[in-house]
């Protein structure tokens, strides 16, 4: 139910996009995103048929830095 | 992209060092969400976390907690008044306090699945002499769908009936119900509308929190936190899930939830009456909510079909192969309680996973 999928957007026309969602194409609607400037390429999250947020690919690696400096801070203390 | 996060290398050595920080120590860690449930069981974290550190489902199905007497006056309005019922998919087979919906279809109502709200719109608009209502389940991941086609009106042969319920409020009764709880993970889509700054009002229980993601090392790195959390004494909201969730969360969503509902008491399946943790349309919305469109009142506090634990499940107080009627009388083809039917269910879930699963499966 809460299920969300990621999906590439390869399409824009206006409220409505086509989001690549492991090689299947779906129309995702933007009406909930249309504050977060959603362009052709961007990844988004997609739950029953609207997308609700982008996926920031900068913020995905900063977590993983995080992370190495933690296991590495644990590693040597 | 985000390959990373699925890497195995990279969660066994998390699960390492989440061994090194606990030391051993007993930890008790709650999530609140079916995809989280999922994605442990699928991956098998919980064999590669040490014995200490447990990892407990809560009451995160939206479909498993939909009271059953409000299932059965959805039956009622398409069996009785005509009206065509549209829902997302599991809940349909969920039994209610007398039957289920798909029971209902069988005897001839006109019950629909649909992918998405605007299909369910769609289709009230090609049909205009049929009255439409469709059954509005989920968390706030779904609410702001819902919120945003209301606002926009739909036709007058459209409503829906909103049974709607917010996370943070029960993850609030949970921790005032005195339930052993060391800390959460926080759902991540749910917080992807909400943002990570909802959760601090539950600061003063003094639990460490972690938003995650899905992929099995955002799990870990969510676990790995509320572990270093917990040993350093501290009690913070931490976003590991930053690549989707904001801390304030999707404003337009949020804009459009205050909207379109006020807040109202809920009651949860095999749980109770959670004050503040529903939502109902406002009152200028009120020709599109179909309890009082139709004049439902829906009686509260139907207890679970006979025999099945789904209340102690759903609490996380029993696990789901602890129940007698588990695999036996109990399996996702014949469901008896609604952990069963649903795929977010905890108790669904389990079985696919287990070895009764296994060999019943088909292939
Ligand atoms: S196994 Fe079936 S009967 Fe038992 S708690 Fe789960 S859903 Fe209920």
């Amino acid at each position: 139910m809460c299920l969300a999928v990621p999906g590439r957007v390869t399409k824009i026309d206006g409220e409505k996009a086509e989001v690549d969602i492991s090689g299947i194409r779906r129309e995702a609607s933007l009406a909930l995103v249309s504050d977060q400037g959603i362009k052709v390429g961007d990844y988004v999250l997609v739950h029953t048929g609207y997308a609700i947020t982008k996926l920031d690919e900068a913020e995905a690696e900063e977590i993983l830095r995080a992370w190495e400096d933690v296991a590495a801070a644990e590693r040597d203390g | 992209m985000f390959s990373k996060y699925k890497d195995r290398d990279l969660v066994r050595r998390a699960a390492e060092i989440i061994a090194k920080v606990t030391g051993g120590d007993p930890l008790r860690i709650m999530h609140v969400c079916g995809t989280h449930e999922w994605a442990i069981t699928h991956n098998g974290l919980r064999d590669l976390l040490p014995t200490n550190v447990q990892v407990v489902a809560g009451p995160g199905c939206p479909v498993c907690v939909t009271a059953g007497g409000e299932i059965d006056a959805l039956c009622g309005l398409s069996l009785d008044r005509g009206v065509v019922v549209t829902t997302f998919g599991d809940v349909i087979r969920v039994p209610g306090a007398r039957s289920s919906l798909a029971e209902a279809k069988a005897s001839g109502g006109d019950i629909r699945m649909v992918y998405s709200l605007s299909d369910a719109i769609r289709m009230a608009e090609l049909e205009p002499g049929k009255d439409f209502v469709h059954f509005a389940i989920g968390f706030e991941t779904t609410a702001p769908t819902t919120a945003i086609e209301i606002i926009r009106g739909p036709p007058g042969n459209f409503s829906v009936f909103s049974s709607h319920k917010l996370i943070p409020p029960a993850m609030e009764y949970l921790l005032r119900s005195g339930a052993r709880i060391d800390g959460f993970i926080c759902p991540g889509h749910v917080s992807t509308i909400i943002g990570a700054r909802a959760y601090k009002d539950l600061a003063k229980y003094s639990k460490p929190m972690a938003v995650a993601g899905f992929e099995p090392l955002d799990i870990m790195l969510a676990i790995l936190n509320i572990a270093i959390q917990r040993r350093r004494g501290t009690a913070k909201v931490y976003n590991e899930y930053a690549r989707a969730v904001r801390d304030s969360g999707n404003e337009v969503a949020l804009r459009v939830m205050k909207k379109a509902f006020r807040i109202c008491d809920a009651d949860w399946r095999g749980i109770g009456i959670i004050p503040g943790s529903g939502l109902r349309l406002r009152e200028e919305y009120s020709s599109y909510e179909a309890a009082e469109k139709y004049g439902i009142a829906v009686e509260s506090g139907d207890e679970m079909p006979q025999g099945c634990s789904c209340g102690d499940v759903l609490l996380g107080s029993v696990r789901a192969e602890e129940c007698p009627l588990f695999g036996r009388e109990c399996t996702p083809e014949r469901p008896v309680g609604p952990c069963m039917v649903s795929i977010e269910g905890t108790c669904a879930i389990a079985f696919k996973y287990s070895d009764r699963g296994l060999r019943t499966r088909r292939p």
